[in-house]
């Protein structure tokens, strides 16, 4: 049977975000590109989009319309500058709004709902990752505030990242504060994946709490949050100076306040997050923090904004992926065959995903997964 | 040429390529007399480095040497070439150029291009007029039908042994030699300074870094398939195997926002088409492969072209595809999403690729002469529909490649419109009088 065109489809997703769906001239570079060649996989970014232009039904399967990690690496690559993220979102957003979204990211934006976070922990719980910890609560003269990814707040891996980063804070003196409970989940990921009334909540909260506490500056733990401030939380009305930990650390190392010990010595390989990387420039300064601490940076066969994606952006973090369709798999295997002892990244998601595709992949004495700070937090002098 | 020295000429025309040497015979036929100014070592420019030509499959060698003989040769016409424009301004009614001779390191009055020098000579350079597959020597006459036949010296590699001044027999070298300005005054000018490939398109390499040995660019294919080309037939040269998978990747950086060029070449689907056809000549039993965005067929005799080479079994690949790497045996490995026959991924090795590069401005005119460059960086033309070889600088015109990317046709009826152009300002300045 025939298919026939169905154009207010069309309409319909420009109106969702996806404005530049019509640019799209169909070269298939996005499809080449994609880290989902790497393996087995139904999702072609050019034919979703095609089938978006003409209104057809049939791309909204786990496997392909929320396949996509948002990785950007058809972004940098587009000739025609697409924003193909946006259109993805866009498409997403749509099809979510008439009820069909996988299961387990139904119920991480259950979980934002209700908790503010994805992750199923209670709000009052937030603060579990500082326990023990002396962490000073943000103020009226504090500088920065620290806005822990909530991974970071409820994992129990991915707490230590936040334990660390307090430690060379102290360490180096800065002031910052943290708000605790009332923060909510940045709403990146839940953007990503659909869910765009959930996004403006979450994103209208923290605005309002954040302007409310008179916050100027921010400290992110994850890319992700990095990214949404800087990009998405402006034109909501949010307008703060916002830095990635790694990048405020690399400024402290340069400037003398972070004093390391440069004793670590071992073979590093660093794994560039998709947000940090090639979503938000940043590639030199993790690199030079790891050589701080005195870390034989070994490169990978794919660095910086050729960088592989971890699988975990665009809310397939909380999806379930096929283990011999784990890009994590392939990227421990690449820190491995670099030689590497070490593989450390900068983003909560790509830890969970490293260490668990370590794990499976039976490297468990040979590679140590690790996330930056954790790094230089053992290098402290 | 001495230092400051001043020439008169009707009218002076930038770059020795086939639009510079079209546009200069025409003027000179009508009895004006040309200075072609030429910054290379010889005249013929791009087309004189081709195999052969599209849809006639005409030898590129064979049109072009008529058109540099009959441009050395015209009483009309002086030739300069290893001459870089420094300068050109409208002055007092006359384009007065500032030009730098630079040394060949050989006195052009004594040397009789005898190559007793280039024979001698024990320092071997790669040639890049043979798309660096084979060496040439660090005196050396660039190609065996190039115009003038002087020898020159390459002092980057030159060793200054001094072989080649005890050989020559005229005692022409002149290791003493340094640049010379000098002066050319014309009522008009006409700019024909060409392109060049883009060469920075490896740095982005569309996902994955390192293309190897065996991806080359379209100029390069065109010196694997000429007549006096480095291997005298088709071999990569990673190996020097005979290729029996060849693939050509179009729009390699046209019509590309994020490499800045959005503007499509307009040669490269015809020039693929050709260069793919010569290869089954060649290789009658290589599998041949041209992945496109879409087949841009637009001249006359074009699509009849494109359609016979289909019939020929050359494969049409609707994909834009990323070198994913090589495999052990040398072959590049593209990866693409088989968009017409709906497979999904594919993954496909071929022993040679060619990427078929964008066509940039070879001249940027800025503080050299007063005209304007357009957004994609070739020469602005104020009226492209009723005036599409005049620049915005008065007498000033501009042909061929210059002015955005064209193919021959096209660069010669332009060349002979900026000529007609020049010859019609030259006559009203001369009160209607005729060269």
């Amino acid at each position: 049977m025939a298919e026939f065109p169905f154009l207010e489809v069309n309409e319909a997703i420009r109106l969702y975000g996806g404005e530049d769906l019509n640019a799209c001239m169909q070269c298939g570079l996005c499809a080449s590109v994609c880290p989902w060649r790497e393996v087995e996989s139904p999702f072609f970014a050019r034919q979703m989009i095609r089938m978006g232009q003409l209104g057809l039904e049939g791309y909204e399967s786990d496997e392909v319309l929320f396949g996509c990690t948002t990785c950007g690496k058809c972004v940098i690559n587009c000739p025609r500058e697409v924003d193909i993220i946006g259109i993805m979102r866009a498409m997403r957003s749509m099809v979510s709004e008439a009820g069909i979204r996988p299961e387990t990211l139904k119920a991480a934006s259950g979980s934002c709902h209700a908790n503010g976070n994805p992750w199923s922990g209670k709000r009052e719980d937030r603060l579990a990752w500082a326990k023990g910890l002396n962490v000073p609560k943000y103020g009226p003269d504090t500088e920065y505030l620290l806005f822990v990814c909530c991974t970071s707040c409820y994992d129990q891996r991915s707490q230590n990242i936040a334990r660390s980063l307090v430690k060379l804070l102290d360490a180096a003196g800065v002031s910052y504060g943290i708000i605790g409970q009332e923060e909510s989940c940045c709403g990146e990921s839940m953007r990503k994946s659909g869910d765009e009334e959930l996004f403006q909540k979450l994103a209208q909260s923290n605005i309002a709490l954040f302007n409310r506490e008179g916050v100027k500056k921010i400290i992110t733990t994850s890319p992700h949050c990095l990214k949404t401030f800087v990009s998405e939380y402006p034109e909501l009305g949010g307008e703060y100076e916002v830095v990635h930990s790694s990048q405020l650390l690399a400024h402290l190392a340069a400037e003398g306040k972070l004093k390391l010990s440069g004793t670590d010595g071992r073979k590093v390989a660093f794994h560039d997050p998709c947000y940090l990387g090639r979503h938000s420039n940043v590639f030199s300064e993790p690199r030079e923090l790891l050589q701080s601490a005195g870390a034989e940076v070994v490169p990978m066969a794919r660095e910086e904004a050729f960088s592989l994606c971890c699988g975990g952006g665009g809310g397939r973090v909380w999806m379930e992926t096929p283990q011999e369709q784990r890009f994590s798999v392939l990227r421990v295997r690449e820190a491995a065959q670099a030689g590497a002892e070490v593989l450390a990244t900068s983003c909560p998601y790509c830890i969970s995903l490293l260490e668990d595709s370590r794990k499976t992949e039976g490297l468990d004495d040979s590679l140590e997964v690790l996330e930056v700070s954790e790094l230089l937090a053992r290098d402290l002098t | 040429m001495p230092n400051g020295d001043t020439q008169k000429f009707d009218s002076l025309v930038l770059g020795g390529g086939i639009a510079g040497l079209a546009a200069a015979l025409d003027l000179a036929d009508a009895g004006y007399r040309v200075a072609v100014v030429e910054q290379g070592a010889t005249i013929g420019g791009k087309m004189i480095r081709l195999s052969k030509v599209f849809p006639t499959l005409d030898c590129a060698s064979c049109i072009t040497t008529s058109k540099m003989a009959a441009a050395a040769h015209h009483p009309n016409i002086t030739l300069f070439t290893m001459c870089r424009l420094e300068e050109a301004q409208r002055v007092d009614g006359q384009v007065r150029a500032r030009v730098a001779q630079m040394p060949r390191y050989v006195d052009p009055a004594k040397c009789i291009g005898c190559r007793q020098c280039e024979y001698e000579c024990p320092v071997m350079v790669p040639d890049q007029e043979q798309g660096g597959f084979t060496a040439r020597k660090a005196i050396y006459i660039p190609f065996s039908n190039a115009i003038p036949q002087l020898a020159l010296i390459d002092r980057e590699h030159c060793m200054m042994c001094g072989k080649c001044s005890q050989v020559c027999p005229t005692g022409a070298v002149d290791q003493l030699q340094v640049e010379q300005e000098f002066v050319i005054e014309a009522d008009t000018m006409v700019l024909a300074t060409g392109f060049e490939l883009m060469t920075d398109f490896p740095a982005r390499a569309y996902g994955n870094p390192g293309l190897g040995d065996n991806v080359i660019s379209s100029l390069q294919m065109e010196r694997l398939l000429a007549p006096h080309g480095p291997y005298m037939r088709a071999l990569r040269p990673g190996d020097g195997k005979e290729p029996e998978s060849i693939a050509f990747i179009q729009c390699a950086g046209s019509r590309d926002l994020q490499l800045g060029k959005p503007y499509c070449s307009r040669v490269c689907c015809m020039y693929a088409i050709k260069q793919a056809m010569l290869l089954s000549g060649a290789l009658p039993l290589a599998d041949l492969t041209i992945y496109y965005m879409d087949i841009r067929a637009f001249g006359k005799n074009y699509e009849q072209f494109y359609n016979n080479a289909k019939a020929m079994g050359v494969e049409f690949v609707k994909a834009k595809p990323i070198i994913a790497g090589n495999n052990q045996g040398g072959s590049v490995v593209l990866r693409y999403e088989d968009q017409e026959g709906g497979s999904g991924a594919k993954t496909r090795e071929h022993d040679l690729v060619v990427l078929s590069l964008a066509m940039l401005p070879a001249f940027a005119p800025e503080e050299i002469v007063p005209v304007s460059s357009a957004t994609d960086g070739f020469l602005k033309v104020p009226q492209p529909k009723l005036a599409p070889t005049l620049t915005d600088m008065e007498g000033v015109f501009t042909c061929g490649a210059a002015a955005g990317p064209k193919d021959i046709v096209d660069s010669i009826a332009e060349a002979g419109a900026a000529a007609m152009g020049a010859a019609k300002y030259l006559a009203a300045r001369r009160g209607g009088q005729a060269a």
